[in-house]
């Protein structure tokens, strides 16, 4: 398999605090790769430098082979879809207009009618009812508005999707139904996904790949049939939820 | 003498997050200004921006000129009266009006409703990474968010102020055939007697400016706010009071540049 989103020496810093200090991680065309990692470590920094939303101080982003931060914006953009921690809805719109968004201004503008028949039909595969379509997402629950927002992500059919910590504040059955979502999504789209969490139960339901981040850089990459028995001292403590050595629990 | 020096080092940090400000704003400006002119337009944005800017500031806007002329109707028939000059209240209180206090108040009435309300909205969507989804989608804050609401202001508030002059001059009216003993009909000729197109027009470019002022500080420091709810609030403060101060402050300048002698 090519490689979809290649990041070599990626390096951020916000004033004094570096949270990325050299990132290298390769993510593989229809792979669906997981990034884990404490609070703080640069997990949201790293996927929003990929975007764009955040200019790396220093190293390459390459996206199908194209740098990142060159070229066609919008086109490059295009290729996204994005499911953000706290669903990011826009409050002044009711839900079907934030899932078909896309469609209803810019390059992929489609006639309103057949936007909302998209939008509907998307709020369908994340196993929404119809009726939810003209609701104002203040309207709807955090499992609901994580739903619309994967709906939303999914809406334009884009080749890579990004899910920024997909499961928070939702409860185990709910989280367990939208990762089952997320994977049913990206096989059946054949998506590169990139997901980063905390949830190790999300971890197990959506990767192909695993990489954890610690002290700016990837501290451990790979199958995630291997996550368990990998040898890494720092893996074992955040897989096993243990307080002490080798990663401090005070940061 | 270590006090000295972290005096002076205060202002000298004070001085070049001022001159820091300055320049963020001014680099906004210009950034607001380059998509102005280019597409894509975001027409129902601009629409809705300008029902909600315009139509529902009408009322406040409304009340405030026609007390204010009332107000202002009372205060010269008074003053007149020290010198037997009572007959010039119709004319004053129009020329104030158009040229000075209709625009200006107008300018702060909407500066407190609007600035903020457009500081609070956006501060909101940034801080729930709402502009960060507008990114992803393709679809550039600048032009969605800011370009609208600036252009409505800027074409709209001119529109409130006339309105408001002649409310402001309506209320003067009452108050002068009412309670000052003032001749309808002659109060109605002074007025329009002594109005010239030039003190109507001055106002309403002082009006395009001022409304300019405070849609893009709202947006400015709306796009620019700190984390949290503290933040948000910070953001619709400073919203607030540098659209008024910059409403003072272009009022003088254009002032001067208009009715120097």
């Amino acid at each position: 398999m090519s490689t979809m989103i290649d990041m070599q020496g990626v390096h951020k810093s916000f004033g004094d605090n570096h949270v990325l200090r050299g990132v290298d991680l390769a993510i593989a065309q229809g792979e669906s790769m997981v990034i884990i990692g404490g609070s703080g470590t640069g997990k949201s920094v790293l996927l929003k430098s990929v975007l764009g939303l955040v200019a790396p101080d220093r190293g390459q982003i390459k996206v199908d082979g194209q740098t990142a931060q060159s070229g066609d914006r919008d086109a490059f953009l295009a290729r996204f879809g994005m499911l953000f921690q706290g669903g990011a809805l826009f409050d002044s719109m009711p839900v079907w207009q934030n899932v078909a968004f896309r469609l209803l201004r810019g390059a992929l503008k489609r006639p309103r009618d057949e936007a909302r028949t998209i939008a509907i039909e998307k709020l369908r595969r994340v196993g929404l009812k119809g009726r939810v379509a003209d609701l104002y997402p203040a309207e709807l629950s955090g499992g609901m508005q994580k739903r619309v927002g994967l709906a939303r992500a999914i809406a334009s059919e884009p080749e890579i999707i990004f899910f920024d910590e997909p499961t928070t504040g939702l409860d185990p059955i709910m989280a367990g139904v939208i990762n089952e979502l997320i994977r049913e999504i990206v096989v059946e789209m054949g998506a590169t996904a990139m997901t980063i969490t905390h949830d190790m139960s999300s971890v197990r339901a959506i990767a192909d790949r695993v990489a954890m981040i610690h002290d700016g850089v990837i501290q451990w990459s790979g199958p995630v049939a291997d996550m368990d028995n990998s040898g890494d001292a720092a893996l074992d403590q955040f897989i096993n939820a243990r307080a002490t050595d080798p990663i401090e629990a005070v940061r | 003498m270590s006090w000295i020096v972290n005096f002076l080092a205060a202002i000298g940090r004070s001085v070049l997050d001022f001159l820091a400000s300055i320049g963020r704003i001014a680099v906004f400006t210009g950034q607001t200004l380059g998509h102005l002119v280019r597409p894509p337009f975001y027409l129902k944005e601009f629409g809705q921006a300008l029902l909600y800017i315009g139509y529902f500031s009408l009322p406040v806007v409304g009340l405030t000129t026609l007390f204010t002329g009332g107000a202002l109707a009372l205060q010269i028939f008074a003053g007149g009266a020290r010198f037997n000059a009572e007959s010039v209240v119709p004319s004053i209180v129009a020329i104030g009006m158009v040229r000075e206090l209709g625009p200006v108040l107008a300018g702060l009435m909407v500066a407190g409703r609007v600035a903020a309300s457009i500081a609070a909205e956006l501060g909101t969507m940034k801080v729930t990474e709402q502009i960060d989804a507008l990114v992803t989608l393709s679809t550039h804050p600048m032009k969605y968010l800011t370009v609208p609401r600036v252009l409505a202001a800027t074409l709209v508030v001119p529109v409130l102020v006339l309105v408001g002059d002649i409310i402001g001059i309506l209320g003067g009216y009452l108050v002068g055939v009412t309670s000052l003993g003032f001749n309808s009909a002659a109060y109605v000729n002074n007025t329009v007697d002594f109005l010239e197109p030039w003190d109507v027009s001055s106002g309403l470019i002082k009006a395009a400016v001022f409304g300019f002022i405070v849609a893009l500080m709202g947006c400015y420091h709306g796009m620019n706010s700190g984390r949290g709810a503290q933040g948000v609030g910070k953001a619709t403060t400073n919203a607030v009071v540098s659209a008024s101060i910059l409403i003072l402050a272009a009022n003088f300048a254009l002032t001067q540049v208009f009715f120097s002698v």
